[in-house]
């Protein structure tokens, strides 16, 4: 059953795709040159999807975004976590480390682009590299909150009951701080998506960052609506399956259940 | 943890000596030509760079000048944003068939990374000033919005049917109680806009303008002019810092006004 909030939604989103219609095929409001129509847009998603653009079809380009961003994002998390945790277990890390942090974190990621650039070029390594950077941040700051945050009775119970130093940190420690790691993991995730858009925005051979370059380039705005279209639902779809990695790895943490 | 907190000598005792291996590494690989100083310049070469940048124009500006530019697009974008989506998200808070309209617009266009509308800010402003402007504003308008409408959903019921009891029309209302009740949740969101901002505007620089700092970076990488990237990185850190610094600085000042008015 819809309810009245449904019925409402719905007509929001049928409302604006008719007026979408209505300023651009009907009236010709805004011209084409502008924005596209929506026959416009579904003819440029079949150009791109059957035919190719840029160099590749959109299953290419999408494969290749994604294929970046999952890479970047698994280099962030074995590197971020594993020192966001030591940060947390031992306050001689946290204080060498934070002043480091302090200097680098206020840097953004998209700054990073230009130097990645510099020093690996524009194939696939620049962007792991900065997607890694973009990444790194949260997943740290994240798993490092995660540890100061659990209780200390939880950790001195389980020293009292003789437990090993490395049982300690993977079946006290990080679980316990599993579901800050996950919070910070999203944000990593976002962060990751919006660094790989850019990087590819400023120089790449294929990817769904370079398709929208070159539709800017073609002045093409049907292409550059479906790619970004595109990178909306990239972007959805990878944030479900965290959302699923999530639910099953706290499985355990019934506080943590919606 | 596995320590109690250090004292405070022996923590800035490990605080420098990161510093030391952090900044001594880096110089290291620098001057010994490890990696070609071409590629990393050392920390003195790029401190050199940024002071010499403040005088000497690269890239049509000096360094101030390019910060000057990219400042006053950020300072209007995020205006823009906040100007916007603060009252919208109050009138969604209070209104709940706006509410209904809005969200799912607003999460269908969400997952979409600011950034990816660069093509269409190119297409419709050039590389002026409206292109930066339109993309910070796509990186600081969800917070802005998310944050003053739960600021004003989560308003203590009690205090809404007092007023209403009292017969509170709907601007009032809105004025009354919801915004004095929902700032610091809208003054979080600020926060969290100003930095997303700050980083959207880094990347609409590198992409679409002709002034700026992102400008210069992007120059200066053609140019493979390290120093002045490295610069540039520095300039974009310690502006966005201090930034950060005062809007917290203004968070504290709210909360203390308002510590004294309850």
């Amino acid at each position: 059953m819809i309810g009245r909030r449904g019925w409402v939604s719905l007509t929001s989103v049928a409302a604006t795709l008719l007026l979408w219609f209505v300023l651009t095929t009907a009236t010709g409001l805004v011209s084409p040159g502008r924005f596209p129509s929506p026959t416009e847009f579904w003819q440029s998603l079949n150009q791109i999807a059957t035919r190719g653009y840029a160099g590749a079809e959109l299953a290419n380009h999408a494969f290749h975004s994604v294929r970046l961003v999952v890479l970047g994002f698994l280099v962030a998390i074995a590197t971020g976590v594993p020192l966001g945790l030591w940060m947390g277990w031992s306050r001689r890390a946290e204080a060498a480390i934070n002043p480091i942090f302090l200097i680098i974190r206020p840097i953004p990621p998209l700054a990073w682009i230009p130097l990645a650039i510099l020093w690996l070029g524009l194939g696939d390594a620049a962007k792991i590299m900065v997607i890694w950077f973009a990444a790194f941040v949260p997943a740290v700051i994240n798993a490092f909150a995660g540890v100061r945050n659990i209780d200390r009775p939880i950790i001195e119970a389980a020293r009292m009951l003789g437990t090993p130093r490395w049982r300690l940190v993977s079946e006290v420690i990080a679980p316990a701080a599993s579901p800050m790691i996950f919070t910070g993991l999203r944000l990593s995730l976002q962060a990751a998506w919006t660094t790989l858009v850019a990087a590819e925005l400023v120089g790449a051979l294929v990817g769904i960052g370079f398709v929208l370059n070159m539709a800017q380039q073609d002045i093409y705005p049907g292409m550059i609506l479906a790619g970004m279209v595109t990178v909306g639902i990239l972007g959805w779809a990878t944030t479900l399956l965290l959302g699923l990695a999530e639910r099953r790895a706290l499985a355990w943490n019934v506080a943590g259940r919606d | 943890m596995s320590h109690a907190p250090l004292r405070l000598g022996e923590k800035l005792a490990w605080g420098l000596l990161g510093l030391a291996g952090f900044i001594g590494l880096w110089t290291l690989l620098s001057v010994s030509g490890i990696v070609p100083r071409q590629f990393l310049p050392s920390p003195l070469d790029v401190l050199m760079r940024t002071l010499q940048l403040s005088s000497t124009p690269f890239a049509g500006a000096t360094l101030p000048q390019h910060l000057a530019s990219s400042l006053q697009r950020y300072a209007l974008g995020v205006l823009l944003a906040a100007g916007i989506g603060v009252p919208l998200g109050l009138l969604m808070g209070w209104f709940r068939l706006l509410d209904d309209i809005v969200t799912p617009l607003f999460d269908g266009l969400r997952f979409i990374a600011p950034i990816a509308w660069v093509p269409f800010a190119a297409l419709w402003f050039g590389t002026g000033i409206g292109g930066p402007v339109l993309i910070i504003f796509a990186g600081a308008f969800p917070p802005c919005l998310i944050n003053a409408y739960r600021g004003a959903r989560f308003v203590e019921p009690r205090l809404i049917e007092a007023a209403r009891m009292l017969g509170t029309g709907h601007l009032r209302m809105i004025l009354e109680i919801l915004l004095p009740a929902a700032t610091p949740s809208i003054v979080a969101g600020l926060r969290v806009s100003a930095g997303l901002g700050w980083q959207s505007l880094v990347g609409a620089e590198l992409i679409v303008a002709a002034a700026g700092v992102g400008f210069m970076m992007v120059q200066a990488q053609a140019n493979v002019a390290t120093p002045t990237v490295m610069a540039g990185m520095a300039a974009i850190g310690i502006v966005g810092m201090l930034i950060d610094i005062l809007l917290r600085q203004g968070e504290a000042w709210l909360r203390r006004r308002r510590g004294l008015e309850a």
